[in-house]
Parts: structure tokens; sequence; C-alpha cells
């Protein structure tokens, strides 16, 4: 359930309209993900009448300063969205948007002087609303692994699987260093930029940031070279070729229980400078970068070829951080799965902030990945209940069982929170619903009696059982005889 | 799946705070070094050092950077907060009495100690989790350390490193004599170097003539040491060593002439650039036993004397960063010739080889007169599969015998004769000339009686415990279940006829 605060300026709606505030709508939506499967959800509209100081800040020339205005009252739920509507002439906005998405959970919608404003508003509202929390494509996305291989799904690339925490690496492969001296200054760069994204982030996870230099590691494809501009090129067929030769000198999670993030930065040699990576038709990538869904990212840095006339090698090179930064982050958005939303049309959607997220981002995000630990956690109950009916040989242990009732209540809990829109502590039930369901899947107690094959029982038992079944079995059939005869002999005599 | 991402779409602002300032990193430096030792027998000794110092106060906090101190060993440290970790894989045993002492030595198979930061609450929590996340790292089964294995040992063990006190609590031991070194425990601790096999000394690591000797050690050593002479701060030491000894007769088939390319199948082509030093040691030392000299070639520049282990040694240094060393051959092939006077004593031995070949041993002597000369050789017999059993083993197994080939020299000359001519008797073996005869003598065969395995116990198990159960039980089981009732006797049958015939003969009265 997404809770919506709904504010009315004073010229936004008629004023019998206006007479009606303040009341409730609640509206709802029913997504459906495949056969029998369906999410419902509900957006709770709170109709209100802006307060003076929201109707000081809505009259404000620009923008920037209603926001900043608005910025300080109230820091709003997790979940929880404000929208304001402003009159049909406001000139708050440009002449033809009708509304605004603002950084933090706030919005902009134009009102209209109607007989039914109110209906006309609502629409736009769950227009804007749909747009900054959950639609179909976050919630594929985000059960991209339940869900069954169908088109949609394999056109979507899949997003991380929610876990606890992250650990991400920046390391910088320098396969020549005879030629090429680099240095970066990834400290730096990573306290001014990975740092607040990541902190914006916290609530998904812990996070742990890595670098590593490393010597000597070369891509394991061969570029080709294109004589037309005289650079090599490296075609994007043989993208997914480059990644396994290098993975095993990463070194990646040998202390950690998190999955590992890895953002390569390759300088290429100089036998094989400078370096393009080619996508479909031909043309050189822009970024000169490409990720791979799950694992990480890979950027070609080529060295300015101006460097190279003093002619004594190696030539130190500094790596301009600021260019690798900007890619290596809008890299990690995309791995999360933080896309830009389908914004509906003629909505005007606010520059990013300083940070590189958006707070609503983060909500969309909480929401997939509490949809996402749900259905992990079903489905390791089920398979463990499904193993349980097949093989009657394994043993549960008290602590196992225990496991799997505060795994169930653990769900239980953050479905009724998702219901009544407590967006945070149904994040937190859902993440302990997953550790609890593996936790008890996973427990090496359960595979002790397991290897006990039938046929090996019936090796040990026949030879024993065989000459002692053999005689009981004679007797019998001596006494059924017998009593057949007894039977029969009365009928006789009779 | 890997996807070109078009960056038209959002760029994030990046307006850091503050200009550009070049952060000063920690720097850490790398040595490697090589020493190469002949030894009193024949074979060689090479020992590889490389020592990676790192200059830094290890954070713990969730940002470290790495530069070629390994990102694996670093996360270590920072997360069982280590101050001191040994960690060896041996094969094989060093010889003292042959070989002389050993810079390092090893037990044979793994062996791990470690010092703990005083800061740590559950010591033996923490060394159960790092020896698992070990024997990820170096692909060895030292998850099968526990406290059945693990000690704390109170006075052998302190501290290399820089330490403020020693207080046992924090100090864990453990062997496991049952692991065996192989290749995929040299792929991974090959992968820590920072030039990592492909520049430098590391390229003469290859793994099918490393495990070709006679005794092979691995180990790493991380330990705090002082920074300067003062020792204001600390830095940390990564040392990674690697012993072998190569054998005169299984590697160098019986001679003594040695080179880089016999040994390791490489030679060294050109210097790791990221190293500070990289320099091969080769000890020169005369060996002045059975006048032997020694001759290194390409002839040294420099050399290095010093008392190393209690005698006075000469080393022969070849500095690998020297561009003169490297610019005028293409590649360093050091050789190692021994000029030694006519030889009087020739050996030749070939090893055996598991159902391939057997042992073979000639060795040419020349006899002291009046004297007795004892020659002993030990060798084991492998173990059979049960389809190799002859079908009488316990008659035992035949060792072939050995044969004694000499030239004994004669006490009267002898003329030459005529081929032809003489009797057939006279001209078995060829004579160059009459002072000695040729003679071949063997002696017996040896028969050893080896242990047997029984072929037949599975089959009497069965027999056995099935007869008990029928005997047993079938007879119990009938007292039970059988009622018993008069019975007419029946006159005639085969029975009573014949035992009718036995009682005639017996003189007793019949049935």
């Amino acid at each position: 359930m997404v809770p919506v605060t709904v504010v009315f300026t004073r010229e936004s709606v008629p004023l019998d309209d206006q007479e009606k505030l303040p009341f409730t709508v609640v509206h709802e939506r029913e997504i459906p993900l495949k056969y029998k499967m369906k999410i419902k959800c509900r957006f709770q509209k709170a109709y209100r009448r802006a307060l003076d100081h929201e109707e000081e800040a809505l009259s404000s020339g620009s923008m920037q300063e209603a926001e900043a205005m608005l910025d300080e009252p109230q820091e709003q739920a997790e979940g929880s969205l404000t929208m304001y509507v402003i009159s049909e002439h406001s000139s708050l906005l440009p002449q033809d948007m009708m509304s605004y998405i603002g950084p933090k959970r706030t919005a902009v919608v134009r009102g209209i002087m109607h007989r039914e404003a109110f209906n006309i508003i609502g629409r736009r509202i769950v227009q804007v609303a749909q747009a900054m929390s959950l639609t179909e494509d976050v919630l594929a996305a985000a059960l991209a692994d339940h869900l069954p291989e169908d088109k949609w799904s394999a056109e979507k690339r899949r997003p991380l699987k929610s876990s606890l925490g992250y650990e991400i690496t920046f390391s910088l492969l320098n396969p020549d260093p005879k030629s090429h001296d680099v240095h970066w200054d990834i400290e730096g760069a990573v306290r001014r930029y990975v740092q607040p994204f990541l902190n914006a982030l916290s609530a998904a996870g812990n996070f742990s940031v890595d670098s590593q230099i490393l010597y000597y590691a070369v891509l394991g494809v061969n570029p080709r070279f294109d004589s037309a501009s005289s650079s090599y090129y490296l075609d994007m067929h043989n993208l997914p070729h480059v990644i396994n030769p290098v993975e095993s000198r990463l070194g990646s999670s040998a202390a950690s229980l998190y999955p590992v993030l890895n953002f390569l930065l390759y300088v290429p040699e100089l036998a094989h400078s400078p370096l393009y990576i080619q996508d479909k038709d031909g043309a050189p990538v822009a970024t000169n970068a490409f990720h791979s869904p799950r694992w990480g990212g890979i950027m070609v840095y080529n060295v300015d070829s101006k460097t190279y006339n003093a002619s004594v090698l190696p030539v130190r090179v500094e790596v301009d951080m600021v260019r690798v930064m900007e890619v290596f982050l809008a890299q990690l958005r995309l791995l999360f799965g933080i896309a830009q939303p389908q914004v509906p049309p003629k909505c005007l959607l606010s520059g990013p902030k300083s940070e590189g997220l958006m707070t609503w981002e983060l909500d969309r995000l909480l929401w997939a990945r509490s949809v996402e630990n749900l259905a992990t956690a079903t489905t390791t109950l089920t398979s463990l209940a499904q193993l349980l009916g097949k093989i009657s040989n394994i043993v549960i242990k008290d602590d196992v069982a225990s496991e799997v009732y505060r795994a169930v209540a653990a769900v239980q809990k953050s479905a009724e929170e998702l219901a009544s829109g407590h967006l945070a502590s149904a994040f937190v039930a859902s993440q302990e619903a997953v550790t609890s369901s593996e936790l008890a899947f996973f427990d090496p107690s359960l595979l002790h009696l397991l290897y006990f094959p039938d046929d090996q029982k019936f090796a040990i038992y026949i030879p024993l059982f065989l000459p002692m079944a053999v005689p009981i079995l004679l007797s019998l059939v001596k006494i059924f005889l017998e009593t057949r005869k007894s039977w029969k002999k009365p009928q006789k005599t009779d | 799946m890997a996807a070109a991402i078009p960056l038209s779409l959002l760029v994030l602002l990046l307006l850091g705070p503050g200009g550009w300032c070049l952060a000063e990193h920690p720097r850490d430096s790398l040595r490697e070094e090589l020493v190469i030792t002949p030894l009193p027998s024949g074979d060689v000794a090479a020992t590889f050092q490389f020592r990676t110092r790192w200059d830094s106060e290890l954070q713990r906090e969730g940002v470290s950077h790495y530069r070629l101190f390994p990102k694996a060993l670093g996360q270590l440290i920072s997360k069982y907060s280590l101050r001191e970790l040994h960690l060896s894989f041996t094969q094989g045993f060093w010889r003292t009495r042959y070989w002389g002492p050993p810079f390092l030595q090893a037990p044979s198979g793994a062996e791990l100690w470690v010092w703990f930061q005083d800061t740590v609450t559950d010591v033996d929590k923490s060394w159960k989790e790092l020896s698992n996340v070990l024997s990820g790292i170096f692909c060895a089964s030292l998850n099968f350390i526990d406290s059945t294995n693990t000690v704390t040992p109170t006075a052998s063990f302190k501290p290399l490193g820089l330490a403020n006190d020693t207080d046992h609590y924090f100090l864990r031991y453990a062997v496991l004599p049952r692991e065996v070194v192989c290749t995929e425990n040299l792929t991974p601790w090959k992968k820590l170097l920072p030039c990592s096999s492909k520049a430098g000394l590391s390229v003469l690591l290859k793994a099918d003539r490393l495990f070709h000797t006679s005794y092979h050690s691995q180990a790493v050593h991380i330990r705090p040491v002082c920074r300067n002479a003062r020792c204001t701060s600390i830095s940390w030491e990564l040392r990674q060593t690697l012993s072998v000894v190569f054998d005169a007769f299984i590697t160098g088939q019986g001679k003594k002439d040695w080179s880089l390319f016999r040994m390791f199948s490489r030679t060294l082509t050109e210097p790791c650039p990221l190293a500070s030093e990289s320099r091969v040691y080769v000890d020169i030392t005369n060996y002045n036993q059975d006048n032997e000299t020694l001759e290194v070639h390409p002839s040294p520049t420099t050399t290095y004397q010093d008392v190393i282990l209690g005698t006075r040694k000469t080393y022969a240094i070849y500095d690998l960063l020297d561009s003169a060393m490297i610019n005028n051959s293409r590649n360093l092939n050091i050789q190692l010739k021994w000029k030694r006077p006519p030889e009087n004593g020739y050996i030749h031995y070939q090893p055996a080889q598991d159902r391939l070949q057997p042992h073979l041993l000639e060795m040419l002597i020349q006899l002291p007169a009046n004297s007795v000369t004892k020659v002993s050789i030990q060798f084991e017999r492998a173990l059979l599969k049960w389809t190799e059993y002859t079908p009488d083993p316990n008659h035992g197994f035949y060792v072939s015998p050995s044969v004694l080939s000499a030239l004994v020299p004669s006490m009267v000359a002898a003329k030459p004769v005529d081929w032809e001519e003489s009797p057939l008797f006279n001209s078995l073996f060829p004579v160059s000339d009459g002072s000695n005869y040729f003679v071949r003598l063997y002696t017996e065969p040896l028969l050893v009686n080896l242990p047997t395995p029984d072929f037949s116990m599975p089959y009497n198990v069965i027999c056995l415990t099935c007869t008990v159960v029928a005997v047993c039980y079938g007879s119990f089981y009938n007292l039970l279940t059988r009622t018993f009732h008069i019975e007419e006797p029946r006159t005639g049958g085969l029975a009573k006829r014949l035992a009718n015939l036995i009682r005639r003969a017996r003189g007793v009265p019949l049935l």
C-alpha cells in the first residue's frame, strides 16, 4: 500500500470541491504476473487543504525555491508520497508541462477548474504516483528468478539478487607495466563520489569498498585492427569472453560472505592502443565501457597518444577519475536495477541530486527487494516441505524447526507491513525471513542419514532374514493346506 | 550477458568539494631473489624469496587500497586481526647430513601457525574461520585443522616480527602431515605475486619441473617489521619462499652439470618492472673434497662474502635490473660446471616407475686390496591390485640376481691367441691384452615373502552367516512350532531293508 498525501492550494480546484476537503480515496490496481499470481497495489490518497507555509512556498517563482521552502518541516516516512496540486495557470511549471516529479518524495500536479475536477486530478495523481512507485517492470525484474522464462522476462536485464550486503571492488588492470606507469587517486574518488551514493543506499544493505591494482592481467580476447581509424576494437560478440580469464586473478570474496561487484578499469597495452568497444552497428561506444548483469562493469581507458612524445618508457599516466567514476556510478545504478521510470506524458523529471540517487528511487528499490525476499523465502520453505515429503529419511532438529517458525512469522509480518504501507519495517522483516529460511534449508544436519540407498538395505538384510523366513513360509503353507482340508472334511462327512 | 550502456541518460552531477589532491597512498616495494646452492652430494638447491613490504598501518575501516600487496591476504589481516601468519606446504624431507643446513626448513605436509592481536576476543573461533578461508585461498585441505590437531606452544614459537608482549593465549599452531603438495597449491601461491609468472624471477616457476624434485617447500610469511632504523612506524612484510632440491639422478640423469634451463626449463629474460631489486646469488664457495672445483658461466661481475649459518661463504651476484646483464644476451642462463680430475667412480641410477620400469643401479668401483666392500640398496615393493596377484601368491616374489662384471688381473701374462685355432673354452670373452681377464659373476636370486591378502573372506562371511542362521534358527523354530503326534509304523521301505541288511551282518535282532 502506498500512502499518498494530496495537498490542494487555493486556486487549484473549484470552490465547491474545496468544501469537501479533507477526505480519503483508495485506488486499487492488480498487476498480473503469471497464471494465478497477481500483486495488488493500493494507493491510499488523503486529500487535504494546503497549510499557509505551503501556499507561500508554492507561489514562489521557481521550482528550486519552492522545494527549498517545502523541505524543512517534515521528513516523510519511507514509501509515502506527497503531491501538491497547484492552480491551472500557475507559473511554477513551464506552460506545457502538467506535472513535475521532484528528487525527494514530492511531486507537483496542475489542477483544473472543472466540475469533475477531483476525478480528473485523481487520475493524474495516480499516474504520477505509479511512476514513482511500483510498476510492472520493476516487479518483473525483481521476480525474474521466480517467474518462468517467457518473452517478458527475457528482455529485462536481471538486477542483483537481494542480499544483506555487497562488497564493491575497483580494480585497475595494467597488462603492460613496462610501457605504462599508471596512477589513480582511488581513495579520493571513492570518498568524493562513491561513498555519498552508498550512504544514500545504506537502507538496502551493508556496503564495503576495496580497490587493487593488478599487473600483467590480460583480457582473454585479441582485439582486431580497424585500418579506417587505425585503432583496435572489440566486437560486441567478443565481450562475454573477456571476463572469465580476468576473474581468476581478481581475488574476489576471500574473506567476506557478501556477493562481490567488480568494476575494472583496463589500460590497454602499447601494442593494442587505442582500443574501442563497438556496438552491434559497428560504431564505437561513447563511454568505452560495458557491464555484465550480476557481475560488474569494465571500462577501457585509452592513454592519450600525446603523452608518448617523450618516448621514454614507461610513461606516467594519471587517470581522470571524474570520467571513470561517472561511468562506474551509472553502471552501479543499472546493476541495482534503478532504471529510468516510465514517466507519464507531459511530465517533467527533476535533475538528479548530487549523490546520484533520488529518494523515491530508493523506495522503489526497497519495494522490489521486499517482494523478491518474500518470494525467495516462500520458495525455500516450500522446497523444504516438498523435500521432506519425498525423502522420509531426513531428521529435523529443534533449532532447524525454530528457524522455520521464525521464517514463517517474518513472512507474515512483512506482508502485513507492506499492506499497511510501512516500507522500512517490511523490508527488515523480509530480510529476516530470507535469512531464517536459508538457515533452515541449508543446515548440514539435514544430510546425515540421507545416503542410505534401498538396494544396500536389501543386500545387508537378505542373507540374514531369508534363511529365517523359509521355514516360516513353509509352515504357513502347511497350515493353510490343513485348514482347507479341515473345512472340506466336515462337508464330506455330512 | 554484456551490454554497452548509452550514457545519454542521466549523467550525475559530480561536483566534488575541494580541488585535486594527489592522495598520499602507502608505498609498497617488492624485492625478489634466487639463491642457487650446489650441495655436497651433487644435487642443487634453489631458494626463491619474494618480499613485499607495505608501508601502512592496516586500517580496519571498510575501504582498503592494495597495489603490490595481494588483496586476499590484506583482507585476511584486517578481518581476523592477525599479527603474524606463517603457512608452509612441504613435500619431502631436508637431509641435513647430506645437504648441509637449510636456510628455512619446514615440516613435511602443511604447517600453520598464527599470532593474533590482543584485541581478538574468541581466538579459537577466529582460528577455525581463518583456517577455512586459507584452505579456500590455497586450494588445500586446511579445513581439517580443528582442536584435535591445534596446540598453543609456550616456548618455541615466539613472534618473528615486532611484538610488544607475548601472551601465548594468542598463538595457535597446527600441522597436517598428511597434506600432499601439488600443482593446485602452487598456482594460487603464484597468483599472489605482483608480476605473476610473466616477468622477473617468477617465470622460472614451472610446476612440472618444480615437483620433479626430492624436496619442495613453499611458504607464506606475514609479519610486521620496523619501517626504519629508529622503528617509529610499522610496515607489513609478506615473504613468499620456495625451496627445491634437484636430485642429480632423477633430474640430472647422473651428470652434475647444472644450468637454469636444465633445472627449470626456462631462462631469465627480463626483470619485473615493479621490483626494486631482482637478483640471483650463486654459492661459489669451493668444495675442496674430491679435488673438484666449481666453474660458473657467465662469469660474475660482483661477489658477496659473508658468514652464513656459521660458515664463511662466497656468493656470485647476477643483478637482473642491471641493464648490462640482460642486454648482452637475450636471456640469462646461469651454468654450473664441475671440473674434476679423471673419474675413478661412475654411478648410473635409474629409479623405478610403478608398473613401467624397474630400478637399475650400475656402479663402477675400484676395490682396494685386502678389503671387504659391502653394497646395499633399499627398495620397496608397491602394493598390488587384487587382479595383479599370481595364482600362487604365497610362494613369494623374486628379485633378480645382481651381476658383477670384472677385469681381474692375472698372475701370469697370457699370450694373445689366435681366435679360430684355440679351443672353445679359451675364446669365450674377448681380451685386449694378456694382463687381465674378464669374468662375470651372478648372485643368487632373492625370494621375498610378502603378506598376501586373503581372497576368500567375503565368501566365507556370507556362507558362515547363512549357515549359522539357517541351522540355529531353523531348528529352534521347528521346536517351537511343530506339534508331535504318534504315527503307526509303516512296513517296508528301502531304508528298513538296508537297515536289516546291516543288522544281519552285525548279528543283532532285525527290525
